[in-house]
């Protein structure tokens, strides 16, 4: 029976929600939480010890979080490393992500994630690890588990494995050599299967490429403003500061909406006319001075300074959290003209 | 969203703690923040500390949108 370590955040853990999401790793000698989905699935490896990291140690202290995790790790007999799953939470993702990629350098050990396809983990590490294709929320932990399971079981029985897309991961872009008979498949020879895509291709219909190219979507870098002092500046953040009774009612996670708050005359966000709704972070601090997500104060002290000229009279929120790309995106361009309309010409986002 | 704004042609800092990912995601002026639920605040330290810590990072976010650059930049901060 081979052995596996998983990795959980504060909150699979077992050790708290938000509050507790600085909490320092620790490696506990017993299987947490979703270990046991794991545990009743795979015959040849078991999970027998859980290590736990608050999200917020892992994103704010990276290089010190890894440090301590691997060295609860040193001496540790393993095989296997989970990480996960991590869903659509991208501060999870994240730590899955960093954790898995020093595990596999340092004990050249197989490592395996979970995360949903709208997790930005993804794109960060689907080349450094096996990130099987989860479902956007805890739901899915059954799920997702399994297909982690399965797959290690796989890897510590010994037993072939197959390209990503039978198997359920994001692919690599990592290419093999291999004979279609040994996937179960027809052989059939690569210039009738060019051909073939060529004709479906004339003809409009559906065909898969053997060589897909991948696209990262950047966008055009937009020129320096001259003089900052000379042209009005607009405030954005997705930290979910809005008037203390949300009077658009944006969503706490996952939001859909954003709204523009009047800001004139205001030389800092006051408490409690302005809190945070943002369901993705302890608010404590948020809520005491909303400036430490939407920095007026320090914005109006530049303006003072001569720094900095004119200041929109509106700030826009929303919240991002749980917050599909495709949401955030429609957002974006709908932020974007109407600060245009505004006369907007330089940006100042804030994130939590 | 900060990309899209920036395909709307303004020019945009994004003040995040995770630069990684606003870098995967496709940010261009990145430049990074304290911490995760206070950006821009550190109770850990007295308010003069704070003050000037929040001050320090939003002018080198002012700074960044004066700043031509040519490929993706974090721009860096005082500790």
């Amino acid at each position: 029976m081979k052995k596996a370590i998983l990795y959980l955040n504060q909150f699979f853990g077992q050790i708290g929600g938000e509050d507790k999401a600085d909490f320092e790793p620790v490696l506990e000698d017993k299987p947490i939480g979703s270990a046991g989905i794991f545990n009743g699935i795979a015959k040849n490896v078991k999970i027998e010890q859980t290590m736990i990291c608050g999200d917020n140690f892992m994103a704010s202290h990276t290089d010190e979080a890894i440090e301590r995790c691997l060295k609860l790790l040193e001496g540790k007999k393993f095989d296997i490393f989970i990480a996960g799953p991590a869903f659509n939470a991208g501060r999870y993702g994240n730590a899955c992500g960093q954790i898995c990629k020093a595990v596999h350098e340092k004990f050249n050990v197989p490592v395996i994630t979970s995360m949903n396809v709208e997790n930005p983990g993804v794109e960060m590490f689907k080349r450094d690890m096996y990130i099987f294709k989860g479902g956007n929320r805890a739901t899915a932990i059954k799920q997702d588990m399994t297909a982690m399971a399965a797959f290690a079981d796989k890897i510590a029985g010994g037993e072939k494995l197959l390209p990503a897309d039978m198997e359920g991961y994001f692919p690599r872009g990592i290419r093999h050599e291999v004979f279609l008979e040994d996937l179960g498949m027809e052989p059939v020879m690569a210039c009738d299967r060019a051909v073939d895509m060529l004709l479906a291709k004339l003809k409009g219909e559906e065909y898969v490429t053997e060589l897909p190219i991948p696209k990262q979507d950047l966008v055009p870098i937009a020129p320096a403003v001259k003089d900052i002092r000379k042209i009005k500046v607009g405030l954005v953040t997705s930290g979910g500061i809005v008037p203390r009774e949300n009077p658009d009612r944006i969503e706490s996670a996952s939001a859909t909406k954003w709204g523009k708050y009047n800001i004139a005359g205001l030389d800092k966000l006051p408490a409690p006319e302005f809190k945070t709704i943002h369901a993705g972070y302890d608010p404590e601090q948020a809520d005491k001075n909303p400036n430490v997500v939407e920095p007026l104060d320090a914005i109006r002290a530049l303006q003072k300074e001569g720094k900095l000229g004119e200041v929109d009279d509106f700030f826009y929120a929303t919240v991002g959290t749980g917050t599909t790309q495709g949401e955030a995106a429609r957002m974006g361009r709908e932020i974007a003209a109407d600060l245009r309309s505004r006369g907007v010409e330089a940006v100042i986002l804030t994130s939590t | 969203m900060a990309k899209e704004i920036e395909r709307s042609g303004l020019p945009i800092t994004i003040m995040c703690n995770l630069t990684n990912i606003a870098k995967t995601v496709g940010s261009n002026r990145i430049v990074p923040t304290f911490s995760v639920p206070y950006p821009l605040g550190n109770p850990q330290a007295s308010p003069e500390e704070e003050w000037a810590m929040r001050k320090h990072r939003v002018e080198v976010a002012v700074e960044a949108l004066q700043t031509p650059i040519e490929e993706q930049t974090v721009f860096a901060v005082k500790k």
